[in-house]
């Protein structure tokens, strides 16, 4: 009898028992995934062809007015236009600001190297409210920069509420991605290598064009997309910072969303950025199938 | 590892940079002590009035009760959805794997201010929005992803050896669990507890589109704060904001590794 207690189930029950069991617990995640991700953007795909009256009204259609209106409209196409470049902008500069970082933390170590991962990692643990108010403290009218400027007796910059204060403060607030990407590509920098070119008397700058410029490459590509594509989708910093006189395609969503509530639009514009997604996705792989 | 003395310029080129980096959050230190009423900086005078200010302020401490106690609320429920998920996916192995946990971690892919639109259009319609629920099951949607990817990584790294030799001495499955595997994976699990509380304690974007004037959490108070009018009190309560983040990061580093945790 005890044999027969400790015999395995036959296997067809085993797995049917398994299955249930597999099912039993994986569907509280699988309910949230449902009602908080998967309902909510086929809605919205949905929702860009809902129609919306003029009085503001909308009801249930399959009307393709408001994508018209996106096409039609050159406030929109400006939008993108301003989105890209501003996005692109930024990516190229958090690239320029987090190299050195990424570099020097490579090059680091033991505990030295935790404090500097420490100080990389907690400003991204640190809400972009706070972030972006440190940058108003620094950029503003009566900011340190501005205060420093007339100290010196030169006329006060305009930092804030324009492109130039977006820029800035989103850099800053993408720079660990950018960092924690490139580390995670510096794997490849073999030492022997950028020694045996200095033996044969390459010059420092000519090791770095030759040598590791090109083997961190892929660190590059895969933190370049990181970044554009946080930049596209920010709203917290370019709202604040720009004070509404910078117009983004994440600010208008948000504005069409909770100001003006034209649901429709702002499904649209959401889509609009996913799309942007999908093209930087695929000049990524194009990229990095480039490099390697 | 390459450890070759760092040229000068490499160093002072990282020593600016990471004045740069940390600029914002070092600024905020000397104007939560500001005297004036109103920002400017340097201050021109000082006091420590902005820190009583916070308490005293009942829009920012109802807030910051809100965000502690859905951020509690959120971390337990990711850890007891996404646990039996993580075992399901990573132990049992059902066929499709691969696709469920790429599912199940999709919502990150999504941009927030897509996610956090998306969501406000469906809960609006179960009368969520502005609700405690409400905000439970958005964090939810972001903590869960995090949580599932971390305990995942952290079962499949476990040697499995010590689990089989349990149960075959005899004990069953659920023993196994809770007297095997829960304690070898406490540093995964201390990982997932830190990060799923500081993503909902910080969250800011979904929870905008999600709150109301009947209810907020503390990002969300202190966005449209600065909004309005950027005084000294933001500062004062992002200086005890960035002290508690630097308390759950040592508390990560010393119990689990910092590297470990996040850098992956």
């Amino acid at each position: 009898m005890t044999a027969a207690i400790t015999m395995p189930a036959p296997v067809a029950e085993r797995r049917s028992n398994g299955l249930a069991l597999v099912v039993a617990l994986i569907a509280p995640i699988a309910l949230v995934n449902a009602f908080g991700f998967l309902a909510p953007v086929l809605n919205l795909a949905r929702m860009s062809f809902y129609e919306v009256e003029p009085t503001g009204a909308m009801h249930e259609a399959f009307s393709l007015a408001t994508w018209a209106k996106v096409v039609a409209d050159t406030f929109y196409a400006e939008l993108i236009v301003n989105s890209i470049t501003v996005s692109l902008g930024i990516t190229l500069l958090t690239l320029i600001c987090s190299y050195p970082i990424a570099l020097y933390l490579h090059r680091s170590s033991g505990t030295w190297k935790t404090i500097l991962l420490v100080l990389v990692i907690s400003p991204l643990l640190t809400s972009a409210v706070v972030r972006t108010y440190g940058w108003i403290a620094i950029l503003s009218e009566n900011g340190l920069v501005n205060n420093l400027v007339s100290g010196l007796g030169l006329e006060r910059l305009r930092l804030m509420f324009n492109k130039t204060g977006v820029v800035i403060g989103l850099t800053e607030i993408l720079m660990p991605y950018m960092i924690l990407a490139l580390l995670a590509g510096f794997g490849r920098l073999d030492p022997r290598v950028e020694e045996a070119a200095s033996t044969l008397g390459a010059p420092p700058f000519t090791i770095f064009r030759r040598i590791i410029l090109p083997l961190t490459l892929p660190g590059i590509a895969l933190g370049c997309l990181l970044c554009f594509v946080l930049a596209v989708s920010s709203f917290i910093t370019p709202k604040l910072l720009g004070g509404g006189r910078v117009f983004l395609l994440a600010t208008e969503i948000y504005d069409q969303a909770i100001v003006t509530l034209n649901w429709p639009l702002a499904a649209s514009l959401s889509i609009l950025v996913l799309v942007i997604f999908g093209a930087a996705l695929v000049l990524y792989t194009r990229a990095l199938r480039a490099i390697l | 590892m390459d450890e070759r003395p760092v040229s000068p310029a490499l160093k002072l080129l990282a020593f600016l940079m990471f004045a740069f980096l940390l600029a914002p959050l070092i600024v905020v230190v000397p104007i939560s002590f500001s005297g004036d009423s109103y920002m400017m900086f340097p201050p021109s005078s000082w006091s420590v009035k902005w820190y009583p200010a916070i308490f005293a302020d009942g829009k920012m401490t109802a807030a910051f009760w809100t965000s502690l106690l859905l951020a509690c609320v959120v971390t337990v429920l990711s850890l007891v959805i996404a646990l039996p998920a993580a075992f399901a996916l990573v132990r049992l192995k059902p066929r499709g794997a691969e696709a469920l946990s790429s599912l199940f971690t999709a919502p990150l892919l999504l941009p927030t201010i897509v996610l956090g639109l998306a969501i406000l259009i469906v809960f609006a319609r179960f009368g969520l929005l502005a609700t405690f629920p409400g905000l439970v099951a958005a964090h939810l949607v972001v903590t869960l992803p995090y949580a599932l990817r971390v305990l995942a990584t952290a079962l499949s790294t476990l040697p499995i050896a010590v689990e089989e030799a349990a149960s075959t001495l005899g004990a069953s499955p659920f023993t196994v669990f809770r007297r095997i595997t829960l304690p070898m994976m406490k540093s995964g699990l201390i990982g997932t507890t830190a990060l799923c509380f500081l993503v909902s304690f910080d969250e800011v974007v979904l929870s905008l589109f999600m709150t109301g004037p009947r209810i907020q959490t503390l990002p969300v108070a202190m966005y449209h704060h600065v909004e309005q009018q950027a005084d000294p009190l933001v500062a004062a309560l992002s200086v005890l904001l960035v002290v508690l983040t630097l308390l759950v990061v040592l508390v990560v580093d010393r119990t689990s590794g910092l590297a470990k945790t996040f850098v992956k």
